[in-house]
């Protein structure tokens, strides 16, 4: 992946943004359960970081992935996965289908304002009864007049109580799973839709929500691009997703790696720092150079990404990085916590919360066992009647 | 007005900073750089006065191709146009005031500013030498009377006051005992310390705009200075470990510490 001057610049901002407005207020947000999403996203918008791949048309300023993905990479600093996670949803999970199919009316209305960090967005794909299985999902988008009338839940919706607008994927006709979805814009002012927050496991400070929908009219125009293209403009903005997931914890397992490093160089036992014990630096340089194969996984599919975005390669290589960086941040944050001893199982333990919070990589966009089906489709070695 | 502000290309403070077995200096191998903290000051003040009273800032810097980054980040931040002095070998700060001295000269600025000292060898003397070359006034540790959470700095007020006719500065400066106020002729050269304001980040648009801004290369040759350093840097070594703390039961015990042992009461 090319790292030019501008890589360079746009990384030590990133880096100095998280450390001086993030990190120091992340405790208080994941005690809150919340972050004051408004805030922090006109302060992105203001140095221009939200659209760094939209055109620039709308304020963004068309640059390629290789520069959204090194910010990524730079959001790793921040001391929590929550904040991250809700800077991805509005920069490379919410908009891509908007900012690439969106109408210039819709992308005026919905896309400028968001990439200013005015409106905060989310993602509205999962369902109470499915997840990982897209095409299952059960919310129904009505044509009435001029309207669709919404109705239907959403579930695992990041940035959810605090969204302005969400990019929902509904059933807009009763046509074959694959062929009868759209994304709609829904502005979350409307009538009949409620929210109501879940508690997690990790990912403490974001407000993620379940959302409810009686009856929501919504103008048709709202709809991003045609109709029934929905399924298929999801897998795309899925590639984008899990490149941002894979690149954003990048950053946090090198961090993790070295807190633990720095701990057991301290930390005596039996007469000798325990970092001493081969098995404990033997492991390091082991997760250290998983880390780096990862990276170099990622910065190649970037490199595809860049040359042509419609790549089948490409569905493959993310599908890849984002079950690496799953399956690494579990082995990673488990077997870094171990050499922590008493002091890992403890709240606040920095170690302890990568634990928490990093459990969701192997499950959010898309669960590694949907990832490895993608990846055999690709191979050809998946079997006929499975669906994949 | 024409604000000329320097850029030096210093160590990463966070980076892990070790000197080489020999002494002959410090391992670079791994160091990340950045623009001089009291520079990026420096630049954020130069950019608040034009934004009042209109001109530019020109930032310069001496080094390799390498200190461009440096150049490259204070264009980011909002900067016209810049001044790189390609130079390799050693230089002590007579030298870099006497570039800096030519630099000032042929641009004729209204204000140099640069930052107290540099985080790398923390000298503090090259504004001081500059203002003597060229005959200016000076004024060192440029502060404010507010602090970095007011109004006023949220506002990017600027702290240096321009006279009714832009022909003189008003510089509050840190002194050990207070705040001096300080008025100076134009041009003059201000020096600025730690407080005088929260540096802008450098956007994202900053950043792409900064590709095509000018950065004109001189060099001590073109600008006619002799840079035959008369400081010489005969050996660099780590300053001693700091050796553990000890608690006390009591301050009793603390007091007749800090007056027999450490005599500093």
């Amino acid at each position: 992946m090319q790292q030019t001057q501008e890589h360079r610049a746009i990384r030590q901002t990133v880096r100095k943004f998280v450390e001086q407005e993030l990190n120091p207020h992340i405790d208080a947000w994941e005690a809150a359960e919340i972050f004051p999403a408004r805030e922090v996203f006109r302060k992105l918008g203001e140095l221009g970081l939200l659209g760094i791949t939209k055109p620039a048309e709308f304020g963004g300023l068309g640059l390629d992935a290789s520069f959204s993905v090194a910010f990524a990479e730079e959001l790793g600093h921040c001391t929590c996965g929550a904040l991250p996670m809700a800077i991805g949803v509005v920069t490379d999970m919410a908009t891509p289908a908007l900012a690439r199919f969106g109408s210039d009316a819709l992308r005026r209305e919905f896309l400028a304002p968001t990439l200013t960090g005015e409106r905060v967005c989310s993602i509205a794909v999962s369902e109470p009864g499915a997840g990982s299985d897209v095409a299952g999902v059960t919310t129904t988008a009505r044509r009435d007049g001029d309207d669709y009338v919404i109705d239907g839940s959403k579930m695992w919706i990041t940035n959810g109580m605090q969204a302005d607008w969400i990019c929902l994927l509904a059933n807009t006709g009763d046509g074959p799973a694959h062929a009868n979805k759209s994304l709609i814009v829904v502005p979350m002012d409307r009538p009949g839709i409620t929210r109501s927050k879940i508690r997690k496991l990790g990912m403490w400070a974001s407000d993620t929500a379940q959302l409810f929908f009686d009856g929501v009219r919504v103008p048709v125009r709202f709809r991003i691009g045609e109709e029934g293209r929905g399924f298929a403009m999801q897998m795309q903005q899925f590639q984008e997703e899990r490149l941002f997931v894979a690149a954003s914890t990048l950053v946090t397992f090198d961090r993790l790696i070295a807190q633990t490093a720095e701990y057991t160089r301290q930390r005596k036992a039996f007469g000798q720092p325990i970092l001493d014990n081969q098995t404990v630096h033997f492991r390091l340089a082991e997760l250290q150079t998983e880390v780096e194969a990862l990276r170099a996984l990622i910065y190649r599919t970037v490199e595809l990404y860049v040359e042509n975005k419609d790549d089948a390669e490409v569905v493959k290589l993310a599908s890849m990085c984002k079950l690496k960086s799953g399956r690494l941040a579990r082995e990673l944050a488990d077997g870094c916590l171990q050499y922590w001893g008493g002091m890992g199982f403890t709240w606040d333990n920095p170690v302890a919360r990568a634990y928490r919070d990093l459990r969701l990589g192997s499950i959010g966009g898309g669960a590694d066992e949907v990832m490895l089906g993608i990846i055999s489709k690709a191979m050809g070695t998946l079997p006929r009647k499975s669906r994949g | 007005m024409k604000i000329l502000v320097t850029a030096k290309r210093v160590e990463d403070p966070e980076s892990k900073i070790k000197v080489k077995p020999d002494g002959s200096g410090i391992v670079q191998e791994g160091l990340k750089y950045k623009i001089n903290p009291f520079d990026e000051i420096g630049v954020e003040e130069g950019l608040r006065l034009v934004a009042k009273h209109g001109g530019e800032v020109v930032v310069v810097s001496i080094g390799g191709k390498e200190v461009q980054e440096q150049l490259r980040h204070a264009l980011a931040m909002g900067a016209t146009r810049a001044v790189w002095v390609n130079h390799t070998g050693p230089l002590d700060q007579m030298g870099v005031a006497g570039l800096l001295q030519k630099v000032a000269e042929k641009e004729k600025p209204d204000l140099v500013i640069l930052g107290k000292q540099a985080i790398d060898d923390d000298q503090n003397q090259v504004g001081q030498y500059l203002a003597e070359f060229l005959g200016w006034g000076q004024a060192t540790f440029a502060s404010k009377v507010e602090s970095l959470e007011s109004e006023q700095e949220k506002n990017k007020v600027p702290a240096l006051q321009m006279g009714a006719d832009n022909k003189s500065v008003r510089v509050v400066r840190e002194v050990d005992n207070g705040l001096a106020t300080l008025e100076c002729a134009l041009p003059a050269v201000v020096t600025t310390d730690l407080r005088l304001n929260l540096p802008r980040y450098a956007s994202l648009p900053g950043i792409m705009k900064a590709k095509s801004k000018p950065i004109e290369e001189l060099t001590p040759a073109k600008l006619s200075v002799d840079v035959t350093p008369k400081v010489q840097v005969l050996k660099m070594a780590s300053p001693p470990p700091r050796k553990a703390g000890i608690k006390v039961p009591d301050v009793a015990t603390l007091v007749d510490k800090l007056r027999n042992e450490a005599k500093v009461v």
